[in-house]
């Protein structure tokens, strides 16, 4: 099977991501599905960015420790990356501010002679990369058209004079097939919470989350959302219960530290059993940490975020389809029981760029049930669940309340009805755990009778799926991490005499929650210096473990 | 509609006797019942209230109401407004609530011209807490938590939001029940943020009646677009010390507001997807 990566590098504000993002377009029109991890440091201007973009014959969510293609805008990325190089792989570089051994173009000269900009070094690059690859012009010029934003014409000159340049070093694999969409996997949340039906999102820019933002402000006026960007992470929440309250599914999305201001909404959320969708992508901490690396050390303070006992929902995508489908998942859940639904990720997934589907998952309507009259917001139902209803509602009444309240939602402190009320969110959390108790809730890969068991969450997922092809074990993800689907996971542990957790938290979080459910991990991975590992690494520490 | 026949629900009332609350209860009640003859119903108006004693107001009547958060009025109201701007969103906060807990989102919402109406229940103490000071109490107040008397000046609130483009900022007396419907009736209609400072008595921990009735009078509307002379109003009395206190609306202009109107178009949304998914391929 044909696989090739290629490390990108250069100064922060060289546009470096952006360069990785048309290679990765190339590699997928070719027929590859593409990951690109993005690793860059928090700043605007200088430091050291790369990218490496992985193309494989299946779909991949990792990368590895090995470059078929090192391309150095600078000469930090040919010293700081050469010890990666393949045996036959090629450093690609900038002639005018590198020396390295393997094919030089000088940028400088393509540019000035041609009276381009120098950001148009990355469309040089980009081409002298296919060159050496050996894919065809016909092939490459067509998404250099589409993907770049502007001076078409001048950047295909530049491209065409660096393609000129370089030597053909290989012949790539040129597999076929249809382009894929290829996307961060913030865009990939954003598209799946378009498809839940979402009406409305609000956010304050907060690495790595931002994303979304950013994604769904540029495509506001094309899907008819509403995108708010208010002054703090405490009015976005309760901003976006406004919406809710106004009959209009509205989600959020922040990192850490915006999570924590937030908590006070979470909580009325499940008072008021208001719904919600909120986005929480996870970076290193604690406090500021490091706001551009990754991390999985917000599970915990997620699962218990808010004062007060009330149910929530927690999932997390690993993949663009499940990105899709539990993002779009959340809004439904979120909206039939009420509920503030998590989709947890980290900067690992969020600024990640994967291709993924090109159709959306079929989504059958969920059942809500139909509001009697006169109206009561907290009618008592057999599941907890009260029909919904949003103002102007003709002769009727919609009382929403953050104190413990009555049926009709006036305050009250009446112990009878504390009991009555808090019991109602119980049978709701029942009810839920019902429904998300199912075979959809946990994956299982690899060896599905090995005794030896990996269990993983999120992002991290990637390269454990990449372990299980190179030995024989059973890999568990559960997707849905609250409620723990227990009797799902028991299934999937069936045969299993020894549990290996694999997670990047100093502490074991997924371990403690595995824990509390009578799961007990033999082998505990864990990985918190902000990186995600590459797939030679997992497996390294796989193996010492088996 | 509630058994009693009137915009007032049945929740037993628990506010302190003498409470300047039950004023601005009834004028809005007033304000209501007047909308509802000018062909408003009463189900698009929602209340918003955060938390102290003002924000039983929520329970007390029969109306859309979101009993939220301290502090939090009003980015739930700019929330509800923006889903549907049919709606008559109306805060009622506390002065703990609005000007300590909650100020930022005071400013900004007077900054964006949200077209929301804010009513703060202005004692200038903490009431159900008990007795301590708040943004506007005044110069030297003693409270359990500043046994010593406060070594600050209260905000001057009137000063704060016209300085953060308020486009109708007033001030209402609880014991001028006239001018309190009159400017309510006129903030409701305005299009824009319209604040309104109501001063009233703490029955309880801080009972300014007779310093108020002394001090206070109407100003003059007549140059109420102007913003110097705004700014002048406000500055006649600084929330510490004596000075005439001037009441009515100080500041009232048109400037563009939130939600901008939004056409309703018919999406296909899964279409969208489907094209932004081959645009990105």
């Amino acid at each position: 099977m044909a696989e090739y990566s290629v490390l990108i590098g250069g100064k922060a504000g060289d546009g470096i991501s952006q360069a990785g993002q048309v290679i990765g377009s190339v590699f997928s029109s070719l027929g590859y599905h593409v990951y690109q991890y993005v690793d860059y440091p928090s700043l605007i201007r200088g430091g050291h960015n790369f990218c490496i973009i992985r193309a494989a014959e299946t779909p991949v969510t990792a990368f590895r420790s090995g470059a078929d293609v090192i391309i150095a805008f600078d000469q930090q990325t040919a010293d700081l990356h050469k010890g990666r190089l393949s045996d036959d792989g090629i450093v690609i570089f900038d002639a005018d501010r590198v020396r390295a051994h393997g094919q030089g173009i000088s940028l400088g000269q393509i540019i000035s002679t041609r009276q381009g900009e120098p950001i148009m070094g990355n469309t040089a690059m980009i081409s002298a990369l296919f060159r050496y690859l050996g894919v065809p012009w016909e092939k490459v010029e067509p998404v250099l058209q589409r993907k770049i934003p502007k001076k078409i014409e001048k950047n295909i000159e530049i491209a065409r004079a660096a393609w000129d340049v370089l030597t053909p070093g290989k012949t790539l694999k040129l597999p076929g097939g249809d382009s894929k969409p290829f996307l961060s996997g913030n865009e990939w949340i954003g598209i799946g919470l378009l498809a839940g039906g979402l009406d409305a999102y609000i956010a304050y820019p907060m690495t790595p989350s931002s994303g979304i933002l950013h994604f769904l402000a540029s495509i506001a006026e094309e899907t008819g959302i509403q995108v708010y960007h208010p002054e703090s992470e405490i009015a976005v929440i309760l901003m976006a219960l406004g919406f809710s309250y106004a009959g209009k599914k509205a989600a959020v999305g922040t990192s850490g530290g915006g999570f924590c201001l937030m908590t006070e909404g979470v909580s009325l959320a499940g008072q008021a059993e208001i719904p919600i969708v909120i986005v929480v992508s996870q970076r290193t901490g604690p406090s500021t940490g490091l706001p551009t690396y990754t991390a999985q050390s917000d599970l915990l303070f997620i699962r218990h975020a808010g004062q007060g006992e009330f149910p929530r929902w927690i999932a997390a995508p690993a993949t663009p389809y499940e990105a899709l489908f539990l993002a779009a998942e959340a809004v439904r859940i979120a909206w039939k029981f009420q509920i503030p639904a998590f989709i947890v990720t980290d900067k690992s997934f969020s600024e990640g760029l994967f291709t993924g589907p090109s159709l959306l998952p079929d989504l059958p309507p969920h059942r809500v049930s139909a509001p009697a009259f006169p109206y009561h917001r907290y009618e008592d139902m057999p599941d907890g669940i009260s029909p919904l209803l949003s103002p102007p509602h003709p002769g009727e009444i919609v009382k929403v309340n953050s104190y413990t309240h009555d049926f009709k939602g006036i305050t009250t402190e009446d112990p009878h009805l504390t009991t009555t009320m808090a019991d109602k969110r119980k049978r709701k959390a029942m009810a839920l755990l019902e429904y998300i108790d199912q075979s959809e809730s946990v994956l299982i890969e690899g060896d599905k009778k090995a005794p030896v068991c990996v269990i993983a969450w999120g992002s991290v997922r990637g390269q454990v799926t990449e372990v299980t092809k190179m030995h024989s074990f059973r890999a568990v993800f559960p997707r849905i991490l609250e409620p723990f689907p227990i009797n799902t996971m028991t299934a999937a542990l069936e045969g299993v005499t020894r549990v290996i957790v694999v997670e990047e938290s100093a502490t074991g979080q997924i371990d403690t929650i595995l824990r509390q459910h009578g799961i007990v991990p033999n082998e505990c991975i864990r990985r918190y210096d902000g990186r995600p590992s590459t797939v030679e690494e997992l497996e390294n520490r796989i193996r010492r473990v088996l | 509609m509630s058994p009693n026949g009137t915009i007032v629900s049945d929740a037993k009332n628990t506010w302190c006797p003498g409470c300047g609350n039950f004023a601005i209860q009834h004028a809005f009640r007033y304000v209501i019942e007047e909308f509802e003859k000018e062909g408003i119903p009463k189900e698009r108006f929602v209340l918003v209230s955060g938390i102290g004693c003002h924000a039983k107001i929520a329970d007390y009547f029969s109306l859309n109401s979101f009993y939220s958060l301290h502090g939090r009025t009003i980015p739930v109201a700019t929330g509800i407004k923006m889903a549907n701007p049919d709606l008559k969103v109306v805060c009622f906060a506390g002065d703990g609530d609005l000007y300590a807990e909650g100020l930022d989102h005071l400013i900004h919402a007077a900054k964006r011209n949200i077209d929301i109406t804010v009513i703060c229940h202005n004692n200038r103490v903490y009431g159900l807490t008990t007795g301590q000071y708040t943004p506007t109490s005044p110069y030297g107040y003693r409270g359990r938590s500043t046994p010593g008397g406060i070594h600050e000046y209260p905000l001057n609130i009137i000063e704060v939001m016209l300085g953060s483009g308020a486009s109708f900022v007033a001030r209402a007396y609880s014991r001028n029940i006239p001018l309190l419907k009159r400017i309510f009736h006129e903030a409701i209609l305005h299009r824009g943020f319209a604040h309104i400072d109501v001063l009233q008595i703490c029955a309880t921990f801080f009972n300014m009646t007779s310093f108020y009735d002394e001090h206070v009078y109407e100003t003059s509307e007549a140059n109420v677009s102007q913003f110097d002379v705004a700014c002048r109003t406000g500055q006649q009395w600084n929330y510490s010390d004596h000075g005439p206190i001037p009441l009515g609306i100080f500041y009232k202009t048109e400037r563009p507001s939130l939600p901008e109107k939004r056409e309703e178009r018919t999406i296909d949304r899964k279409k969208v997807i489907q094209d932004i998914l081959i645009r990105n391929s």
